[in-house]
């Protein structure tokens, strides 16, 4: 601070903000300007406190992590925002399903968050896989960080199924034939899919107890074919259950890269 | 807690751990009489505290403990053991509890197990009920079996009249592949490869599958692409009208030598 100068405005202005009660009860700790308030800025703040306090120089290297993890979670926040703009507008149902999704591109205003959050998942998927790479060739996947990188297979699983149970959304002729020739792939599951190695030991007598009509395929399509309960069971999956299982493993992830000492150090 | 009492009701050489939680910290105050307070005159001593444990002295006779409701009891042994050798023996018990007696009719850890017990059988029935209620009784799709109207009503060929609501073509020919006979077969349209449906192409003679280029001879035999076995048979008879009665829940495959069936073909 220079004494000897008068304070400008905005100086003041700041000065008197950050001594008011609304400000105090809010934020715990001085101006960051010390490393300990440093220090405290990421404590005592729910969301900064997932991340580590320090990072090795090499951390923040591009070269080293590609920024692929962080940029993954971009893209899940930008895919957040903008699906849940398109929520206003698309009604799951065999009837306003497709006709919504062109109207999104025909009659809304910037009906380009249709074309972001496509696009924006596309390049999720891509920037996951990246991350995964990059972490297996680093071998960040070693100790301690075995139990963050299963983590990491589960969100990777996780953002799959997102993009899989969003393809369907829009019904068109691609959705509905990828989505079943995707889903047949269950009838192959073990024990629980009717066509899968197993399935036929689980009877009684002579009732089978997995058939087309209770198995894992039919499950997940809420019917036999892809029709409107496979429309509205991808919706909710999509739009509910899958964003708040892999939100959830993302604050387990980030506070686990803190937990096992930060992002690994270089080779 | 009762801190005052904790000198006298804790013996040097007494278990190093006490069921009774209020009775814990007052134990580190013995010196020898557990695990930190030897480890501590270990370490004064400069020697290894796991090594410098002594051997386990026999047990000396049980101390009474308060416990929190100020009843003595006496401690067996650590652990479960304590907590049931918190009332006298069995054979003393009366059939009916002394109005006068407080002792909780479950112990802390009795309890906490039927707690424990009854929240796991809880969540496993609502992990139960989440999964059946996945599966619900009645469908809206449309049913496994119909009648297709009289057999005088169909020319020679590939019929696609219930293709898009009930999903089989009818196919009327004059001699079968495998019942060498004139008559009527039931083709389910879904491609064996990965279930798509195939369009039929009149010109080519063919039904052919648009998602990986599946192709099937008007028989249903696959000749092309990467489908692995022909289309499936459905049930076909004459109800008792005299129409076709078509039923999908009966099917037949060719390469399990079901075609062969009565009911796979019907002879007109
Ligand atoms: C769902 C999307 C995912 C997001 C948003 C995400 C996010 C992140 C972020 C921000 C980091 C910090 C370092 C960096 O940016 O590279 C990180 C590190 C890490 N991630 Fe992920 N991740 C995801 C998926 C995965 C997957 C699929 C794996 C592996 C199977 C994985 C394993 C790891 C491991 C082991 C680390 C620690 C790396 C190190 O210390 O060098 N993550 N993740
Ligand atoms: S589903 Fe018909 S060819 Fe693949």
């Amino acid at each position: 601070m220079a004494d000897t100068k008068k304070e400008g405005a905005g100086t003041r202005f700041w000065n008197w903000l950050t001594e008011t009660q609304i400000w105090k009860s809010i934020f715990r700790h001085d101006r960051p300007n010390t490393d300990r308030t440093r220090v405290l800025v990421m404590l005592s703040n729910v969301f900064l406190h997932l991340h580590p306090v320090r990072l090795r120089k090499s951390g923040v290297k591009l070269r080293y992590t590609w920024c692929m993890g962080g940029l993954s979670f971009f893209l899940f926040l930008v895919l957040t925002l903008t699906g849940l703009l398109l929520m206003f507008y698309y009604r799951p149902t065999l009837e306003y399903a497709y006709t919504d999704i062109v109207g999104l591109r025909e009659h809304v205003p910037l009906g380009i968050m249709r074309e972001m959050h496509r696009w924006g998942a596309h390049a999720m998927v891509i920037t996951v896989w990246l991350h995964m790479f990059r972490v297996f060739m680093t071998g960040s996947y070693k100790p301690p960080r075995e139990f963050n990188w299963s983590i990491g297979v589960i969100m990777l699983v996780l953002t799959l199924l997102l993009s899989f149970t969003g393809y369907l959304l829009p019904w068109d002729q691609l959705a509905i034939w990828a989505i079943t020739v995707g889903s047949n792939m269950a009838r192959a599951t073990p024990f629980l899919g009717h066509e899968g190695p197993g399935s036929a030991l689980l009877r009684l007598g002579d009732v089978p107890l997995i058939h087309a009509y209770d198995d894992a395929r039919f499950a997940l399509l809420g019917g036999s074919f892809v029709g409107e309960g496979a429309l509205l069971r991808f919706y909710v999956l999509h739009c509910v259950g899958l964003p708040l299982g892999i939100a959830v493993l993302m604050a387990v992830h980030f506070w686990r890269v803190r937990k096992d000492g930060g992002i690994s150090g270089p080779l | 807690m009762a801190d005052d009492k904790k000198p006298e009701t804790i013996e040097p050489g007494a278990p190093p751990t006490g069921t009774n939680p209020a009775a814990t910290p007052p134990q580190k105050m013995v010196p020898g009489g557990d695990a930190p307070a030897t480890a501590a005159a270990a370490a004064a001593t400069g020697a290894k505290p796991p090594a410098a444990r002594p051997p386990a002295a026999p047990r000396p006779p049980a101390a009474p403990i308060p416990d929190l409701a100020g009843r003595t009891t006496t401690v067996a042994s650590a652990g479960g053991s304590a907590a049931r050798a918190t009332t006298s023996a069995p054979a003393a018990k009366p059939a009916t509890r002394d109005p006068d007696d407080l002792s909780p009719l479950l112990t802390r850890r009795a309890w906490l197990g039927l707690a424990w017990g009854a929240f796991s059988a809880a969540s496993a029935a609502a992990l139960a009920a989440t999964g059946r209620f996945m599966f619900p009784n009645v469908l809206n799709e449309p049913p496994q079996q119909f009648k297709a109207g009289l057999p005088t009503e169909y020319g020679m060929g590939v019929d696609e009249r219930w293709k898009e609501k009930f999903g089989v073509w009818i196919v009327r020919t004059p001699d079968d592949i495998v019942a060498h006979a004139s008559g009527f077969y039931a083709l389910l349209v879904t491609c064996t490869h990965l279930g798509c449906t195939p369009n039929y192409l009149l010109a080519e003679a063919k039904f052919k599958c648009p998602c990986h280029g599946s192709g099937f001879r008007l028989t249903g035999i696959n000749f092309e692409g990467p489908a692995p076995r022909p289309l499936e048979r459905a049930r076909v008879v004459l109800a008792d009208d005299g129409q076709l009665l078509i039923d999908k829940s009966r099917k037949f495959q060719y390469e399990l030598g079901q075609w062969t069936d009565p009911e796979a073909f019907l002879k007109a």
